[in-house]
């Protein structure tokens, strides 16, 4: 075992909730995290003493705010080891820090023809943005194809980013499980002059990640997603490539000054930062960045790889050609992200079945609706772990597939 | 597992598993489809109209698409309910369905309450659980969505 897994559990509340005198079976951490006591605290405490807006007021308790506000940047770039600080800019989740980079930098860098090479397992929130500049631009999108075991297919990739401008793809895929080969595929986009773009959504919360060792040019991430509050995201970027972009948002806080004739821009990152960022979340995020150091991420890495094998043995196990689950079987090569196929039955049925063990998992088609057609389903349910799940939630999982199967009579 | 009884009645599963009037109608008919972009479920609803007006019959019903238990299901009974009919009692059928799904905004009429539902009342159940109400009246929206453009898409969220 690599941490204490009854202490890690009982450091989130809303685990020992009963429903229906049944205890709570949480296989949802993909789509969102839950909280530990700390964070919730942590928040609590913050508006019981210290909140007040940051940047702007001369008065003591501002200046505490901004400090308590600045401490969750300091977290962020220590947990991916940024070279720099000032590198980390806070959005309103990791979909905006998207659709930040594909507006600011996409419209100042990327004209009809220029070419954005995407992966077939990718999220929507990688998707529509650069679709959105196919059509006010006419960019081009060319996407990397999957083996049969929902790995990038790279027989073909510098073809694929022959000429492209930019190379925007997962970490690790949030229906698939299966993490990309991050730095070498930085390597193979800088190699060809595309600009490296890595969707860390589902990897950062599971693992020790470190963006100078990946090469990579952008990075986006959630809080939401590693026990940290919903309402901010995460966008690192090498300092060079965040001071040639221009703005997103326009508004207060990321200016430099305003005059009737125009506006200069305040440094990275408050040039990304406008109005009243995400206050009380960034004090959150700090106090979830904490928690998951304590425990260490390379831990957290062993615990799910574990519980990973254990989670496929158990359903291949019990059901055979009855279940299909999607992705790697190596646990070396996936994280705890189980998509998967139950005999005939509509995903949103086994959900249902699942829900009445309180067992609480995603069904339909995870916003990643290319990868479904990839994959040839129109959906499938999905469990995702996380650090404080154990070999007791799997099991549950399985027995309420058993009840799936005596419902619908198969 | 009391709840899930209600859920998925017997009659329920049986028109799942053994969907009535399934397939295409060729052109002229009206094709519509339907979909819940939450969840991905597809319908499409195929209508041959006979007739002008709300006094014109419904003389062949199909459905296509695919989705759990209860879209399909629905969309089957509802196709068993509605074939032979006119289009004036069918979407006094409608009415008295999406009432009894506890849609805001249904306007009922005269003799709406007498209207036998059949089958369709062992969706009730469906009503215990809230996030599923989405999932029965899918068909009856892209039903509604034929009559009223003539075919198109509509959108259940």
């Amino acid at each position: 075992m690599a941490f204490d897994q009854t202490a890690v559990r009982n450091d989130f509340p809303i685990l020992s909730r009963q429903v229906d005198g049944k205890p709570l079976v949480y296989l949802d951490s993909g789509n969102t995290s839950q909280k530990p006591q700390r964070v919730i605290d942590a928040m609590s405490h913050f508006q019981e003493h210290t909140y007040a807006p940051i940047n702007r007021s001369s008065y003591r308790l501002a200046g505490e705010a901004t400090d308590a506000y600045e401490k969750g940047r300091v977290a962020i770039a220590r947990l991916i080891n940024a070279p720099s600080v000032d590198e980390v800019v806070f959005t309103k989740n990791a979909t905006e820090s998207m659709n930040l980079i594909a507006q600011a930098w996409g419209r100042a860098n990327l004209g009809e023809g220029d070419v954005v090479v995407l992966t077939e397992m990718e999220h929507h929130a990688n998707i529509v943005p650069w679709q959105m500049l196919v059509q006010e631009r006419k960019i081009q999108i060319r996407w990397v194809p999957l083996t049969a075991d929902g790995q990038l297919d790279l027989t073909n990739l510098d073809n694929l980013l022959d000429g492209a401008k930019v190379f925007s793809f997962t970490a690790m895929s949030n229906v698939l499980g299966t993490i990309t080969p991050i730095a070498m595929l930085c390597e193979r986009a800088k190699a060809a002059g595309a600009l490296s773009i890595v969707d860390a959504c589902q990897f950062v919360p599971h693992n020790v990640t470190d963006v100078q060792s990946w090469g990579a040019d952008l990075v986006a991430f959630s809080s939401h997603k590693m026990c940290g509050p919903s309402g901010i995201g995460m966008l690192w970027g090498r300092m060079e490539i965040l001071e040639a972009m221009p703005p997103f948002l326009g508004g207060g806080n990321m200016i430099d000054t305003v005059t009737f004739d125009g506006f200069t821009t305040a440094p990275v990152p408050m040039k990304f930062e406008a109005g009243t960022p995400p206050i009380i979340e960034a004090v959150g995020l700090a106090a979830a960045v904490e928690y998951l150091e304590e425990i260490g991420m390379a831990n957290i890495r062993q615990h799910e790889m574990e519980l990973s094998r254990y989670t496929l043995d158990t359903l291949k196990g019990r059901f055979g050609d009855d279940i299909t689950i999607y992705g790697p079987d190596d646990v070396e090569l996936r994280g705890g992200v189980f998509s998967f196929t139950f005999r005939d039955i509509h995903p949103h049925d086994v959900s249902q079945v699942l829900d009445e063990r309180n067992v609480c998992v995603r069904a339909g088609h995870h916003c990643a609706k290319p990868l479904m057609q990839s994959l040839g389903v129109n959906a499938t349910t999905r469990a995702s772990i996380y650090l404080y799940n154990d070999t007791a939630d799997i099991d549950a999982l399985a027995d309420g597939l058993n009840d799936a199967t005596d419902i619908f009579g198969l | 597992m009391s709840g899930l009884e209600d859920l998925y009645r017997e009659i329920i599963l049986d028109h799942y598993r053994t969907p009535r009037n399934r397939g295409e109608l060729d052109p002229p008919a009206i094709k519509a489809e339907g979909h819940n972009p939450l969840c991905g479920d597809e319908i499409t609803v195929y209508l041959s109209i006979s007739g002008e007006g709300d006094d014109a019959v419904i003389e062949d019903i199909k459905v296509g698409g695919q989705g759990c238990s209860i879209s399909q299901s629905s969309a089957s009974m509802m196709s068993q309910s509605m074939k032979g009919k006119t289009i004036a009692e069918n979407r006094a059928l409608a009415r008295r369905f999406k009432a009894l799904m506890g849609i805001d905004g249904i306007e009922p009429q005269d003799g709406d309450d007498a209207i036998d539902l059949g089958d369709l009342e062992a969706l009730e159940g469906v009503m215990k659980f809230p996030v599923r109400i989405k999932c029965a009246v899918l068909s009856w929206n892209t039903f509604l969505q034929a009559l009223d453009t003539g075919g198109g898409t509509t959108s259940t969220e």
